[in-house]
């Protein structure tokens, strides 16, 4: 187990600069002009100003010169203050949120964590239900709806399934809303009279027992958890489905079954925990990407985490924030992927050993 | 077959009861038995038969787009609009300016003499029609574009890997693990972005950024196909022949390993499609008024507040955004189980 720790703990650098090193490749491929507002905040005006900046952060020099430059920053000769480097959490200044790319993530993140977390409990324990339920009764009606649904689930497109819950829920019955917190939610919080401990806005709301609050907050979560929900269904209907099929067939179930045991017990004790790996690698790999950013989902919704940052980054072109959000988004990633993975070795002992 | 033939007695009416003698077509014997069998599995079940006939449908209206919605103006992938009005208007409202020629197929139809949106207009008064219309040409481009693309750089990478093995396979292959650990939406929109400055607002940046973070599983699923194939006995003797590496890669192994990656690329047109709509939808790629489904999507989001009175500008495009990709979706699924290699030998 250990052993499998450490090799898997020795990948990480190696990601963490395969992924820096493609975001900085893609950085390189703009002017110099757009590259340095990853140091500077005004854009440069003239000729002279463009020049001493090239001269100044270096932005002439070789690829890798410049790759070791972006990670550490650059030391100004003049104040001795450090400017830029990304190691340093320094990843500039983003045009659209008018504020550094740091302040902008530390001010989103929470709202994805927020999001991420109730969509979690829906997301599993439905998709999994239901591929049970299908595999168990191969071939019969609800099978074939389940089969019907996760096809037609994966071609709906999240932003059109969004779209339409928009329709009915908000502007057909006025349920919920989007966005994040309705006004006099935010004027509380501005007033400092809801104490924020977490920064996830339902969890403090639960903190202060301010259970208003904490339903304006649902309120407005309500229609992202559906969609990201309905669209992760399909995914673990069909492998839990396919998965519980396999295992129905295994020796140990038609044991189980010979043995006498109830058709319930069968299913819920022998079958279904062994049936499991499977869907418990594609759980991980979906909460990671909860936790990466929902792009197009909180978008639509006008949901203000990560995801949306990143859109409206791009839509604006601005690209030093876009880079900045990728490179966080990256990390996260990678770090949560270790998380999976040592705990998948946990469960299914066959992962440590290979 | 041939060995059958041959038999002891010169007799072989014992071996043909034994064996079976069905007629072997030409389609089974130019692409080979195993291949014949996954082409089969296209029209076997009543979901890939339905998906079939979507894909038809919409590789109808993609050819026929000039008949079905005659283009105004010079460019035809420009939607035509009547007027700036902000407001979207309802389906069956007139069509007063740059009203397109009537074709013959109109009056009998909708029993109307003169134009009129017929699915109604989105923001800025282009029509919804014409945007589906002349969309499905842009969807089959755009899908055709990455898929040809992505395919060629997996193969070439895959291939390279499984065939040489060691050092190369391991960077290859780490690279590859690299570029899949990064979230595929996000990647190629900021791709898309940091590539618009450039290339200017077209098709070409979110075409090359899907394109970028769009070969690795191909260069995966190659990649196992030859491992598999590169220690059969003709690979040996063409190496025993003395050929030169990449002869033996490209004319002896790739030909036997391509095909069910073949396959399943062009399945993913569903998926390509639906990427590139998301990209559009976020603001990302053509410039404002070209004919895609995720552009005229993306007019509804300043609307959210009236969606119900303006439901047109939703459901039209989003219904045949998703019939499309459920096209290629209940095929590929079909697909799945064909190639799935549980699956050989059964068919």
């Amino acid at each position: 187990m250990t052993n499998y720790i450490i090799r898997r703990l020795l990948l990480v650098p190696v990601l963490l600069i395969g992924v820096t090193l493609i975001i900085f490749g893609m950085l390189q491929l703009l002017g110099p002009v757009e590259r340095s507002a990853l140091y500077v905040r005004d854009f440069p005006k003239n000729e002279k100003q463009i020049e001493g900046l090239i001269r100044k952060y270096g932005l002439d020099k070789s690829f890798f010169e410049q790759y070791w430059r972006w990670l550490n920053g650059v030391i100004d000769p003049g104040s001795g203050e450090r400017q830029g480097g990304i190691l340093y959490g320094d990843f500039g200044y983003s045009r659209t949120a008018s504020q550094p790319v740091v302040d902008l993530v530390k001010e989103r993140f929470p709202n994805t964590v927020d999001l991420a977390l109730w969509t979690v409990y829906p997301m599993l324990s439905v998709g999994v239900w239901l591929g049970v339920k299908a595999a168990v009764n191969q071939n019969k009606f609800i099978d074939q709806a389940a089969r019907m649904y996760s096809i037609i689930g994966t071609s709906f497109p999240t932003f059109v399934f969004g779209l339409l819950i928009l329709m009915l829920l908000y502007a057909k019955l006025g349920w919920f809303m989007p966005g994040k917190m309705s006004d006099w939610v935010s004027k509380l919080i501005f007033s400092g009279q809801l104490k924020q401990y977490t920064h996830l806005l339902t969890i403090d709301a639960l903190l202060n027992l301010r259970f208003d609050v904490f339903w304006d907050a649902m309120r407005h979560m309500i229609m992202p958890i559906i969609t990201l929900s309905y669209i992760n269904w399909a995914t673990f209907v069909r492998v839990t489905r396919s998965s519980m099929l396999e295992t129905l067939r295994q020796d140990y179930v038609v044991t189980a079954r010979a043995k006498g045991l109830k058709e319930n017990d069968v299913i819920n004790k022998h079958a279904r925990p062994n049936a499991m790996l499977p869907v418990v690698t594609m759980a991980g790999g979906s909460i990671v990407g909860l936790l990466g950013g929902v792009v197009i989902t909180e978008t639509v919704f006008n949901y203000p985490g990560i995801g949306k940052a990143s859109a409206d980054a791009a839509a604006n072109l601005d690209v030093v924030t876009i880079l900045g959000l990728a490179i966080f988004s990256g990390t996260i990633l990678i770090l949560s992927n270790l998380i999976v993975d040592i705990v998948y070795a946990f469960i299914d002992p066959r992962v440590r050993l290979a | 077959m041939t060995e059958n033939n041959i038999s002891p007695t010169g007799d072989n009416r014992l071996l043909a009861e034994t064996h079976s003698t069905r007629k072997i077509g030409w389609l089974e014997r130019t692409v080979g038995p195993d291949n014949y069998r996954i082409l089969k599995g296209l029209v076997k079940t009543p979901a890939s038969i339905i998906g079939m006939i979507l894909i038809f449908i919409f590789i109808l209206i993609a050819i026929f787009a000039p008949v079905i919605a005659p283009p105004v103006g010079n460019d035809p992938y420009k939607m035509p609009r009547d007027g700036f009005v902000g407001e979207p208007k309802a389906p069956g409202s007139p069509w007063k300016r740059n009203v397109p020629e009537i074709p013959f197929w109109y009056k009998t139809v909708t029993g109307n003499e003169k134009w009129e949106h017929l699915l109604g207009t989105a923001q800025g008064q282009y029509d919804i029609f014409y945007g589906i219309v002349w969309g499905t040409r842009t969807a089959f481009k755009t899908g055709f574009i990455v898929v040809v693309a992505t395919v060629l750089i997996g193969v070439i990478l895959g291939s390279i890997a499984a065939y040489y093995g060691g050092a190369v396979d391991n960077v290859i292959m780490r690279i590859t693990d690299i570029f899949m650990t990064l979230p595929y939406i996000m990647m190629a929109l900021i791709f898309s972005a940091v590539l618009t400055p450039i290339l200017g607002r077209s098709l070409l940046p979110p075409l090359i950024a899907m394109i970028a973070f769009g070969w690795m599983g191909y260069a995966r699923i190659i990649r196992s196909d030859i491992l598999s194939i590169k220690e059969r006995d003709y690979v040996l003797a063409a190496k025993a022949s003395g050929l030169k590496n990449g002869r033996i890669l490209f004319k002896h192994i790739l030909p036997n390993a391509i095909f069910p990656t073949l396959v399943l690329a062009s399945l993913g047109i569903g998926d390509v499609v639906l990427g590139f709509a998301a990209l559009s939808f976020l603001g990302i790629g053509t410039e404002v008024g070209y004919a895609d489904w995720g552009q005229v999507l993306s007019f509804a989001r300043n609307w959210i507040t009236s969606l119900d009175k303006y439901w047109y500008i939703v459901v039209y495009p989003g219904v045949t955004l998703t019939l499309f990709v459920m096209g290629w979706n209940l095929v590929g699924d079909a697909m799945r189980d064909v190639l799935d290699p549980r699956m050989r030998g059964k068919s």
